[in-house]
């Protein structure tokens, strides 16, 4: 059945697909930065993403307040869940979205600034990996507030989860810069690459595998009949993709690895929506529990279907004018 | 540490600390934008270097300013989940939306294009790079259309429906809620809070080069440029002033007893209290300067009209009357500061001597930072004065607050202290830095075959190898070449 609720939840999905990919890569060249070479090679890394990293984190917000809009419960209790993660996201975010402008300003302290790009973009994508596995783990609530104790939030599992998510973006970064970069930068940007693609590939598996025994329903919605049929192709084509992803690291492929990658990150996402539906917060709230009134989602819906486009437009048209390696061809 | 302390507090403060260094950046960046976006145009239209050369000038100033305002609004966006949660849930399907809209309309615009804005200008034409430049300055006033709907209707709720669980509904009209009745006078006098803001500014630095030299071209053109601002649109801004006065009068009579500092009613005439100190406990203004009936005279247009006082309101439901009353007072004082140095420099104008009165250029250098102290000083009179409500005479500040325990938001309170301090401290120091170089003549781009990194950037600098270029005044042309620094040597 597929109803307004059922559609708004597909919208937040795909914000926070676009919003993990597209500003994954910008703080996965974050955290790789400490391995590149002061000077030229960093300077590059930094100018790939420059252009068009504010729009990627724009996506951040439209997670955030697409959740308040439309599921205004589960934002009310996710974000109290897992506060101390959150703050520590929003700070990170702060180092190293400034660290874009600061770095050029001051030469004398340009160490200090790419020094938080990096612990920024670190901080940040742990904290994000943290807040999904709490929220997988569960968020308990009573009389539609959180209920549960300040640490909740902190467990091996957590840890796992966040962990990978650096794991992933790291990939991802790399994956950018295999394909931006050439020369010495580009074949760096593809050892990394691979060093990350194994342990994101290593880690997504023992996310999964620890899916199937943190709470019984989830072991359910994979493994029970006839629900195996319809979810096995996920981790398949997660398989598949990652074998992919291998050969084009491993081979001259400019930009085959990046887009790899984000399908590798998109099989990843589906196996969490598998997992997590049909709750937004479980084990208590189910997606219909947390919605806005119909005259809230169709209002927005309707800003969605027309601004929609246009951003998709209007963000392609920034990339494409920026596209190419960067620095080979100069930007006169 | 912080067990004796009220959470609700410590999370008001947090809130009240966040959201007032949040919006620093966006005054200065809204005006901002739109006056790169008509230095650009004077540019295309006359093709005079000077303009250019000031849209680079700026347009560097602009870079670092937003880039504050985006990482400290996205705190904001996060900020109501974390510590007003429990009306993030009951208000959510009212004002959710129309923060969503804002993400949609707005800052989708201003982050789509400011990349083509700020390093694309070779890579798209000038005409399009003009295109870039509207859309952003266009999203910075479609968002603070947006965010100040969202703040209106928590002042003065209208079009709402009250569910059975607790949440407050959208009723049958969406403009209704959106253009809710503080609203027009609202946005109006916050936006131009914003170019007045951004105009001081502009003219303090125009202020600053012309004392250390009157023949600069530059300085002259942005000092007279800010000072037709300043002329022309103080005196709209303090008219836009006095009728959201009145409109708060009709809506949110508490909180206009409190910027008045009337704890009693007056019932044939209300004086205008100028000075004085408010005393709560002894609900008196002491050591008051006052004009008898002036209250009543600006408010109802009727020297004997009786006022109401806050001896009229219950005690639990009276805003702060000390802090309404000072900020309101700190706000008008510059207003007509700024009004005073914006005639002063008509004055100077018509004797031809704009940029010869060395004590105008003074005056306005030291008014730099007004138009800053007055829209913080504003919105501190607009939200302490609404208080003890978060959602106007329906939803208590103490009831709205999330379940968190003192030490956490202390400790994260603590955390956003240090780190703006520190971050935005910094930037405010590499702003100046830039404002205190004088804009050069053809601040044109390095020539070609210069080799070294280049940003993608374009106009913010690189670093290149070549010592040969060296040129730090040649900043704002479109790549810039500087020393090697010993990091690069490595
Ligand atoms: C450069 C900025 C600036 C200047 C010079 C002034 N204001 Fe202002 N004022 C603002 C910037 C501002 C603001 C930041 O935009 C506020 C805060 C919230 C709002 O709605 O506007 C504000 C609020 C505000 C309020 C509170 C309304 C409410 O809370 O309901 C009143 C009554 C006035 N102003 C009146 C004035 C008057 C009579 C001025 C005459 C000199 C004046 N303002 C100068
Ligand atoms: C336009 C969007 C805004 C919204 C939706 C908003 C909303 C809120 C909320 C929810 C609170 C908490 C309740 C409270 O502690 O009083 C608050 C308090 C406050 N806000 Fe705003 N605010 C907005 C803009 C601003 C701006 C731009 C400033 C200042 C520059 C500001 C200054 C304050 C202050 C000083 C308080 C604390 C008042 C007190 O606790 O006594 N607000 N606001
Ligand atoms: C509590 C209230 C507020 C919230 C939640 C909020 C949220 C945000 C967010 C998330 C951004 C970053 C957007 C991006 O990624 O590009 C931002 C930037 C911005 N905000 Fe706010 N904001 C608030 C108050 C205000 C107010 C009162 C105004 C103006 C009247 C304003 C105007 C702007 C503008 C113009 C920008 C663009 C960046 C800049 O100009 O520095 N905001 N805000």
């Amino acid at each position: 059945m597929i109803d307004l609720t059922t559609i708004w939840a597909f919208i937040i999905a795909f914000a926070i697909f676009a919003y993990v990919v597209m500003d994954g890569f910008d703080l996965g060249i974050g955290i790789l930065f400490p391995t590149f070479d002061v000077g030229q090679e960093r300077d590059r890394a930094m100018n790939s993403i420059a252009p068009v990293w504010d729009g990627n984190e724009t996506w951040l917000v439209l997670g955030g307040g697409g959740l308040f809009a439309a599921f205004p419960l589960a934002y009310a209790v996710i974000l109290p869940a897992t506060y101390p993660l959150v703050i520590a996201m929003l700070l990170g975010l702060v180092f190293r979205g400034v660290a874009f402008e600061f770095r050029w300003r001051d030469p004398a302290h340009r160490r200090f600034w790419d020094a938080s790009f990096t612990a920024g973009s670190i901080v940040a994508a742990l904290a994000q990996g943290m807040t999904l596995g709490a929220l997988l783990q569960g968020i308990e609530v009573t009389d539609r507030a959180y209920s549960g104790s300040w640490f909740d939030w902190l467990t091996p599992y957590t840890l796992l989860t966040g962990v990978g998510t650096v794991a992933g973006y790291a990939l991802l970064g790399a994956t950018w810069l295999v394909w931006k970069l050439d020369g010495d930068g580009q074949a760096h940007a593809r050892k990394l690459g691979k060093i990350a693609a194994i342990a994101t590939i290593a880690l997504m598996g023992a996310v999964s595998l620890y899916n199937l025994v943190l709470r019984p329903e989830y072991a359910d919605h994979w493994l029970s009949t006839p629900a195996i049929y319809w979810v096995a192709p996920i981790p398949i084509a997660t398989l598949i993709v990652a074998g992919f992803l291998w050969h084009a690291l491993s081979c001259d492929r400019h930009s085959k690895p990046f887009w790899l990658a984000l399908a590798l990150f998109f099989f990843g996402l589906a196996g969490v929506g598998v997992t997590i539906w049909p709750f937004v917060v479980p084990p208590g709230l189910t997606i219909w529990d947390a919605a806005a009134p119909e005259r809230s989602q169709v209002f927005m819906l309707v800003g969605v279907a027309i601004t929609m486009p246009l951003i998709i437009g209007y963000t392609a048209w920034a990339y494409w004018v920026f596209r190419g390696k960067v620095g080979d061809e100069g930007y006169h | 540490m912080f067990d004796a302390l009220d959470p609700i507090i410590l999370a008001r403060i947090q809130f009240a600390f966040t959201v007032s260094f949040h919006f620093i950046f966006p005054a200065f960046s809204i005006g901002l934008a739109s006056y790169l976006a008509v230095l650009e145009g004077l540019w295309l239209k006359t093709g005079k270097t000077v303009y250019m050369d000031l849209f680079k000038y700026w347009l560097k100033i602009f870079a670092i300013a937003f880039a504050m305002g985006v990482v400290s609004g996205i705190v904001m966006s996060y900020q109501f989940g974390t510590n007003w949660s429990v009306f993030s849930d009951v208000a959510g399907p009212v004002i959710g939306p129309l923060m969503a809209y804002e993400v949609l309309t707005a800052f989708f615009l201003e982050a789509g294009f400011l990349g083509v804005m700020l390093f694309g200008m070779n890579r798209v034409g000038k005409k399009l790079h003009y295109v870039a430049t509207l859309m952003v300055a266009g999203g910075t006033f479609i968002s603070a259309f947006w965010i100040l709907s969202v703040n209106s209707w928590m002042q003065t709720p209208v079009g709402y429906e009250l569910a059975a669980n607790g949440q407050y509904l959208p009723g049958d009209s969406w403009l209704e809620i959106i253009f809710n009745p503080s609203f027009p006078y609202r946005l109006v006098h916050t936006v131009l809070g914003a170019y007045i803001t951004t105009a001081f500014v502009v003219g303090g630095v125009g202020a600053w080069h012309l004392l250390k030299d009157r023949t600069n071209k530059h300085a002259r053109k942005m000092f007279s440029m800010a000072m037709w601002m300043a002329a022309l649109v103080v005196p709209v801004q303090i008219f836009a002033g006095d009728m959201h006065g009145l409109n708060t009068l009709e809506h949110q009579p508490q909180k206009v007893m409190a910027m008045e500092g009337h704890y009693q009613s007056h019932p044939d005439g209300a004086p205008l209290i100028l000075f004085g100190i408010p005393d709560s406990e002894a609900r008196e203004v002491k050591y008051a300067v006052e004009i008898p009936k002036a209250s009543s005279l600006i408010l109802k247009h009727d020297l004997d009209a009786p006022m109401a006082g806050l001896d009229t309101i219950p005690l639990d439901e009276q805003p702060p009357v000390g802090i309404v009353f000072w900020s309101f007072r700190i706000m008008v004082g510059l207003g007509f500061a700024m009004l005073g140095v914006g005639l002063w420099s008509l004055f100077a104008r018509v004797r031809g001597k704009l940029y010869d009165w060395h004590w105008l250029h003074r005056a306005a250098l030291v008014l730099s930072p007004a138009g800053f102290v007055a829209v913080i000083a504003g919105w501190i009179t607009t939200e302490v004065g609404r208080q003890p409500y978060v959602i106007y005479n329906l939803l208590r500040t103490a009831d709205a607050a999330s379940p968190l325990d003192a030490p956490a938001v202390g400790a994260s309170l603590i955390a956003f202290v240090v780190v703006y301090f520190a971050v935005f401290g910094t930037g405010t120091w590499y702003i100046l830095r830039l404002m205190s170089k004088a804009p050069q003549a053809h601040e044109t781009g390095v020539k070609r075959g210069d080799t070294g990194p280049i940003r993608t950037a374009g106009i913010t600098p690189g670093p290149t190898q070549d010592p040969g270029n060296l040129s730090p005044d040649s900043l704002s042309s479109i790549r810039y070449v500087e020393p090697a620094s010993k990091e690069d040597e490595q």
